[in-house]
């Protein structure tokens, strides 16, 4: 009796489910109208509004500094172009496997128009979206395959990061310049937080260093990966080994406040040591060590790429912007920072939007001892296990007018050159 | 003559002899009313959202769209999956916190095989070659335990806690040595281009061949329990060891090949989440899924076919609470809150089946 009451309630369950399931067109529809009925209501309120839905997966939720700036940069382009936010639909925690593949199609299911997704790993899965639902425009942020996958509604955007980070290492130049003045440090060695060993985290410490060179030229750096973007312990005791190492200012790659409230703690002891940071102010978490925080203003590109879709107008496989756009700033300079920081953040700046400095100009760095003159980058993305190639790209010379074109290219940072002056420690 | 007057508690605790299955049933409907009027009180009180719309927006949320059901089903199969196999394991009382690196390395040799024979092998044989090996590795994952269980009477939920951690290692390393493009830490979609080693969809459903495994088992482990000899001695060894020995059952043999069993059923379920479900392996693959089976086995009280409803129901509230998430800004923490509530009722209500409480009668009845 007890078994069969199981097994008959079981086999109920199941048949509702699978049958539902099976039920593709009857029920969909009926759902579709239901879910446009609710928002055409608010559509059709105000006329002249814009009439799209977005939709966002985000890897985190909004207590993870990266997914904030993603959150803010969409609400912000939304506000400037008069898009209702009850018509952008948010995925929070969705992870970069099956989930995010999940999530897209349920999104293009509910009605949604453009897609964004703001990790590099939801790539895969965005571009896997992208090719059943060819009617809906999918932007997968920091991902590198949109130039060359050949999907026409697949794309990357990304913001030339490599500007902030070289601008908050001018500012990191300045106080180590004033500490080596005053004779508290003689050994100008910088240590680097970073999350893997990846293009995008090479391209992001080596600017960091050329800003400092700017201003301290003999400073050298150590890099330290944690693998992972967002670990909290780990990030904290990368931070401390490297302070052990005798390393003067932490630089960051990585998501979570680790490194700056490790960096605020040595400095409580009375360590020389400051921090800088990388997408959210750390002077909450380290007041007296953080100097400043580099940060990608996404609106900027979100507005572009929306102002573009609404439009009608064909939005750009890659899509990179810089400072000159306004996607790029540092965050507020703190109390630490030495005299004369804001005058040479100022000029940093202004030679980045006119041209006058260029961020990887090759003579700037070399690499094992040499200048590097000419540096050919193959854009196809190979399947790594088994050698294939996934999409053909170009091979291209990236050396330009004595520049590394970063960003150029593709949105996706390419610069993966290690140069002299920098030491993987793992 | 001196009376000692003991004044009667205002509550007794009284163990149920016996429950018909209408008032069990009754008191788990009950429970499951209470929860979602206290969810309901929590939700109004801390975001002022008529809990009515969240209901909704949870039932939607799981079973909203055919595209949702079907990953609600999906999801529910996999978690199924782990829990019929940890039923002998907890039947027995061996406590296999295991699951976890069961599914892990089940996860592993799958990933392996679809990276390295997935150009050479057709893939109905290479599925049933992933079948195989998955089954064998989570049998070793679970034999080790075992094996140090009978032989030297280790604790096996320390032993089963620690393999977790050995194949969350094995996996990292394997995860770094895949990964695509190199320096993301990740593997990627495996076989995205051919799809080789990818579940093929039956009748038209991509994931119909995930039910079709897991149902298959279910009814096979529901069996074994109750009419084969082995789940005759399971059932033993659970009540008693010294019965057992009685009995003349030879306990290191049935802690081990239970384990076996336990272990390959959780082996396989790594290769239905690799191969059936995300193509592509991480830490993450088993994502505390090994845990969650526990809570599944035991509230079904390791009858198989209970646990497909409490799957689907745990299912059901995890997808509920991300579309709340999604669908009114509230944060995932606020979502997780109430999916609690409703475990904490559901799992509380079955003290009061085991149990019953007798009020102090009113004074009259008192004998003097």
């Amino acid at each position: 009796m007890k078994k069969l009451l199981a097994l008959l309630l079981t086999a109920v369950m199941l048949l509702a489910l699978v049958a539902c399931g099976g039920n593709n067109t009857g029920n969909n529809g009926g759902n579709d109208t239901a879910n446009n009925g609710t928002s055409d209501t608010g559509d059709t309120g105000d006329a002249g509004a814009v009439d799209i839905k977005i939709g966002v997966i985000c890897v985190h939720d909004e207590n993870s500094g990266y997914d904030m700036a993603h959150i803010e940069g969409i609400t912000t382009a939304c506000e400037e172009l008069g898009i209702d936010m009850a018509n952008v639909t948010f995925k929070y925690n969705v992870a970069e496997d099956q989930k995010c593949y999940d999530a897209a199609a349920d999104l293009a299911d509910s009605g949604c128009d453009i897609i964004f997704s703001d990790s590099y790993g939801h790539q895969a899965f965005m571009l896997q979206a992208a090719q059943e639902f060819s009617d809906v425009t999918f932007v997968a942020c920091t991902g590198d395959q949109a130039g060359v996958a050949g999907q026409s509604n697949f794309k990357n955007i990304f913001p030339y990061t490599y500007e902030s980070r070289y601008v908050s290492g001018v500012v990191a130049g300045m106080k180590l310049k004033e500490l080596m003045d005053a004779g508290t440090v003689t050994d100008p060695k910088i240590g680097y937080v970073g999350a893997y060993p990846y293009a995008e985290v090479v391209s992001g410490y080596t600017a960091f260093l050329l800003g400092i060179q700017s201003i301290v030229p003999e400073a050298y750096m150590e890099v330290q990966y944690t693998n992972s973007w967002f670990d909290l312990t780990k990030e904290n005791e990368t931070a401390l080994a490297l302070m052990e190492n005798g390393c003067v200012i932490i630089g960051q790659h990585a998501d979570s406040t680790g490194a700056p409230s490790a960096v605020q703690a040595e400095h409580e002891k009375g360590k020389e040591v400051y921090s800088v940071g990388y997408n959210i102010d750390m002077l909450s978490v380290a007041p007296d060590a953080a100097l400043t925080s580099s940060q990608n203003v996404w609106s900027v590109l979100y507005k572009a790429t929306l102002e573009k879709f609404i439009a009608g107008e064909e939005i750009p496989a890659d899509f990179a912007c810089g400072y000159a756009m306004g996607a790029q700033t540092i965050s507020a300079l703190g109390s630490a920072c030495a005299e004369g920081t804001q005058e040479a953040v100022d000029a940093a700046w202004a030679g980045i939007k006119d041209g006058s400095l260029n961020v990887f100009d090759t003579s700037k760095f070399t690499v094992d001892g040499k200048t590097v003159d000419s540096y050919e980058v193959d854009f196809s993305i190979i399947d790594f296990n088994t050698g294939d190639v996934v999409f053909e790209g170009p091979v291209v010379n990236v050396i330009e007018n004595g520049v590394f074109q970063e960003s150029v290219q593709r949105s996706a940072p390419y610069f993966d050159l290690r140069i002299d002056g920098i030491t993987e420690l793992n | 003559m001196s009376t000692v007057r003991h004044s009667e508690p205002l509550i007794r605790l009284v163990k149920r002899d016996g429950i018909s299955r209408s008032k069990s049933w009754g008191i788990r409907i009950a429970a499951v009313l209470l929860a979602l009027l206290l969810s309901g009180l929590f939700i109004y009180s801390v975001t002022s959202l008529n809990p009515v719309d969240v209901y909704k927006a949870m039932y939607e949320g799981a079973l909203g769209t055919t595209r949702r059901r079907w990953i609600t089903i999906r999801d529910a199969m996999v978690l199924l999956c782990i829990s019929v196999g940890l039923a002998p394991a907890f039947k027995m009382r061996f406590w296999n916190i295991g699951a976890e690196g069961q599914i892990l390395m089940g996860g592993c040799v799958t990933a392996w095989c679809m990276l390295y024979l997935g150009a050479s092998l057709p893939t109905p044989a290479l599925i049933v070659l992933m079948a195989v090996v998955s089954i064998a590795a989570g049998a070793l994952w679970g034999i080790l335990p075992a094996i140090f269980k009978a032989r030297w009477g280790t604790n096996e939920t320390l032993f089963t806690l620690m393999m977790n951690y050995v194949a969350i290692q094995i996996t990292s390393y394997c995860v770094a040595l895949w990964e695509n493009p190199s320096g993301s830490n990740t593997v990627g979609i495996i076989n995205q281009q051919t799809n080789a080693g990818w579940f093929p969809a039956l009748f038209g459903q991509t994931y119909a061949l995930n039910v079709v495994i897991v149902l298959v088992l279910t009814v096979g482990m529901f069996a074994y329990l109750k009419y084969s000899k082995q789940g005759y001695e399971i059932a033993v060894v659970g009540e008693s060891h010294n019965t057992a020995r009685y009995a003349g059952i030879k306990l290191s043999r049935v802690i081990i090949r239970t384990m076996a069993i336990s272990g390959a059923i959780c082996g396989l379920a790594g290769f239905l989440a690799v191969s059936g479900v995300d193509h592509t392996i991480s830490t993450n693959t088993a994502g505390g899924r090994g845990f969650t089976a526990i809570i599944v086995a035991w509230l079904a009280q390791f009858n198989t076919f209970i646990m497909v409803l409490i799957a689907l129901l745990l299912v059901f509230l995890q997808k509920g609470a991300s579309e709340i998430a999604s669908q009114f800004n509230l944060n995932d923490f606020a979502s997780e809150v109430i999916t609690g509530i409703i475990l904490f009722c559901i799992i509380g209500s079955e003290f009061f089946i085991n149990y019953k409480l007798i009020f102090r009668k009113k004074k009259g009845g008192a004998k003097a």
